[in-house]
């Protein structure tokens, strides 16, 4: 604190200036930067991304891609992906879906969640990522069965389960085959958990609809990301139900461990190391 | 048979009933013979219902699946069961009135039956959230459930909700927690369960009701992962789009038998359940004893491993 801060009444800056770095220069252009909607504080992207896109100043988790997730938690190299072939298909001949299927197969991307073998902390795993930019992350026929097949293999080979989750719901667009998806990979979870194996789930921003009602909380387990926004209804129609706004904190990860729906609320920077210590904690014979 | 409350397709053919009931009294207060021409429009009246009834668009059986004065869970629990004794509260926080459920008797056996409840009126409804449960209420049906399992009893769902309560406690007390249990636990009951959805079939919150070994659908019934009305708001920003979602989203009986999320469609007669609730009883009473029947002859570990296979086949998707 210098003596500046007991002074408060002047007006805060509404800008930053961006340190010069000799490279930019070079080019001539200024780096890419971001915005933390919570602080403020705009930090390069670059340096944003060395620390797992959560903001330097205040702890803001930004979403984060797939491949840098299996980065994040999987040990370098680790990670064998199952069934990188499963494609959505346009069940119902729904209207638009068949289009927005094919922009996103263009665009690189295959479906809303990548599963497959990894180590730990040197633990195997099976585990699962959820990609919140493909379709909002929503659950259709390819994301229940790449679920269900992860439990199912994972338990021939009775090795636990992470689930890194983040999605808007069920599939609308493969009507009720997406709705089914909860009820096959609860039923897989319900196997798998029979056998006494463990299962860990991580909710990130956001865990909702359709995914929230089925495996993401049916976990040993279940973390959370700081500021994950976790529930079943969306907040839009909550808000139509009691006829006013929610408040920004609603269902956070912070509220549901105080209304006792999480085990803990696990920073970004800390989740590898506190998965490691679970599964470590649950090795059989060691 | 009373007309009350006519859905809006039904009108102009019993506008014309209307007209040749009047007809009728005036040929008989004025003794004339006009029994041909009466026979005739007779028929054509009735030509025109058939016709009607039997083309049925999406949003039209939406219609019916909601009507106020359709049979609910506790109408089929009556006319069903004997010995029906209610039991209530989930003991952890309340009991929700959204759920309605208890022991009973089925066919001489003793069954625990469990369904969503909607109410008689705006006053009932009010108290039951329309049908809508919270987690106690689903924690009040898993609660019950797994008491049928010790006793090995069947299990009997009815299946009629607008979809979960969308409101702030729901989420605080743990609605996505309390369906997903609802739905592991359906999946691993030892003893057999048949659900069948007898009006409106809305999303997570019904399905949390049907995770069992047969699933059932009255023929006007609906099921679908998401209202007519809320998906053409989300996709389409209008949700006075609903009637052409509601064909899009595939939520009719015979849509959902084709796609294999259900196992088999119940016939009601032509108007409808509410239109003549006993002869849906019986129809109902016949298919639900054949299936606990069938059920019963099933070991149970058998049981709960094709109750597996059945929902491990749904699905679609390219490999």
């Amino acid at each position: 604190m210098t003596i500046k801060d007991a002074f408060g009444s002047k007006p805060r800056k509404k800008y930053v200036t961006l340190p010069v770095y000799a490279e930019d220069l070079q080019y001539g252009a200024v780096p890419p930067v971001k915005r933390c909607p919570r602080c403020g504080l705009r930090t390069r992207e670059e340096e944003l991304a060395q620390h797992w896109n959560v903001c330097p100043a205040c702890g803001h988790h930004f979403p984060l891609a797939v491949e840098r997730r299996l980065e994040l938690v999987a040990d370098a190299g680790s990670f064998e992906p199952f069934d990188e072939t499963l494609r959505s298909v346009d069940v119902l001949g729904f209207p638009g879906y068949a289009d927005k299927l094919a922009a996103l197969w263009e665009s690189g991307r295959s479906e809303a969640i990548v599963t497959g073998r990894a180590t730990v902390g040197g633990e195997p795993v099976v585990l699962g990522v959820m990609d919140s930019e493909f379709m909002m992350g929503s659950m259709g026929s390819v994301v229940g069965e790449k679920v269900t097949r992860a439990f199912e293999r994972a338990l021939e080979a009775r090795l636990p389960v992470i689930m890194i989750t983040a999605s808007g719901g069920a599939r609308m667009q493969e009507g009720m085959v997406s709705l089914l998806q909860m009820a096959k990979t609860s039923a897989a979870v319900g196997r798998f958990s029979a056998a006494g194996l463990l299962y860990i789930s991580v909710l990130t921003h956001p865990t909702t609809g359709g995914v929230t009602a089925s495996f993401a909380t049916l976990a040993d387990i279940i973390l959370a990301e700081p500021g994950a926004l976790v529930l079943f209804a969306g907040p839009r129609v909550i808000e139509q139900t009691i006829q006013q706004k929610l408040p920004p904190e609603f269902q956070r990860a912070e509220a549901c461990l105080q209304h006792g729906l999480v085990d803990a609320i696990v920073p970004r920077q800390e989740l590898k190391a506190v998965l490691a210590r679970l599964l470590a904690l649950h090795r059989t014979g060691g | 048979m009373g007309y009350t409350r006519p859905l809006d397709f039904e009108k102009d053919y019993l506008e014309l009933r209307e007209r040749l009931d009047a007809l009728k009294d005036m040929a008989r207060e004025k003794a004339l013979d006009l029994g041909d021409e009466i026979a005739s429009l007779e028929a054509k009246v009735a030509a025109l219902k058939e016709q009607r009834y039997r083309s049925l668009t999406a949003w039209q059986k939406v219609q019916i699946a909601r009507h106020i004065e359709r049979p609910t869970t506790r109408d089929f629990i009556d006319a069903l069961c004997e010995d029906f004794v209610e039991l209530h509260g989930d003991r952890c926080f309340g009991d929700d009135a959204a759920i309605v459920g208890g022991l009973a008797r089925f066919e001489g056996r003793p069954v625990t039956v469990v369904g969503h409840l909607k109410g008689r009126d705006t006053a009932e409804n009010l108290q039951r959230h329309f049908g809508m449960p919270h987690p106690e209420g689903y924690r009040k049906a898993l609660r019950l459930m797994k008491q049928a399992e010790k006793f090995g009893r069947p299990v009997i769902c009815f299946i009629d909700t607008p979809g979960a309560y969308p409101g702030t406690g729901a989420e605080e007390r743990g609605q996505g927690w309390a369906i997903s249990q609802s739905l592991m636990q359906m999946a691993l009951l030892r003893v057999p369960t048949v659900s069948i959805v007898i009006g409106e079939g809305g999303s997570g919150g019904a399905l949390a009701l049907g995770v069992a070994d047969r699933v059932l659908m009255l023929s006007y019934a609906v099921y679908s992962v998401i209202s007519p009305e809320g998906c053409a708001s989300i996709l389409w920003k209008d949700s006075r789009r609903a009637e052409q979602m509601a064909e899009s989203l595939k939520l009719t009986a015979a849509d959902l038998l084709a796609l294999g999320i259900i196992d088999e469609v119940v016939e009601e007669p032509l108007e409808g359940a509410h239109r003549a609730p006993q002869q849906t009883f019986a129809a109902v009473r016949e298919r639900l004893r054949w299936h606990l029947h069938d059920l019963e002859g099933l070991e149970a570990t058998r049981r709960v491993e094709l109750r597996y296979q059945r929902l491990r086949r749904i699905g679609a998707f390219e490999e």
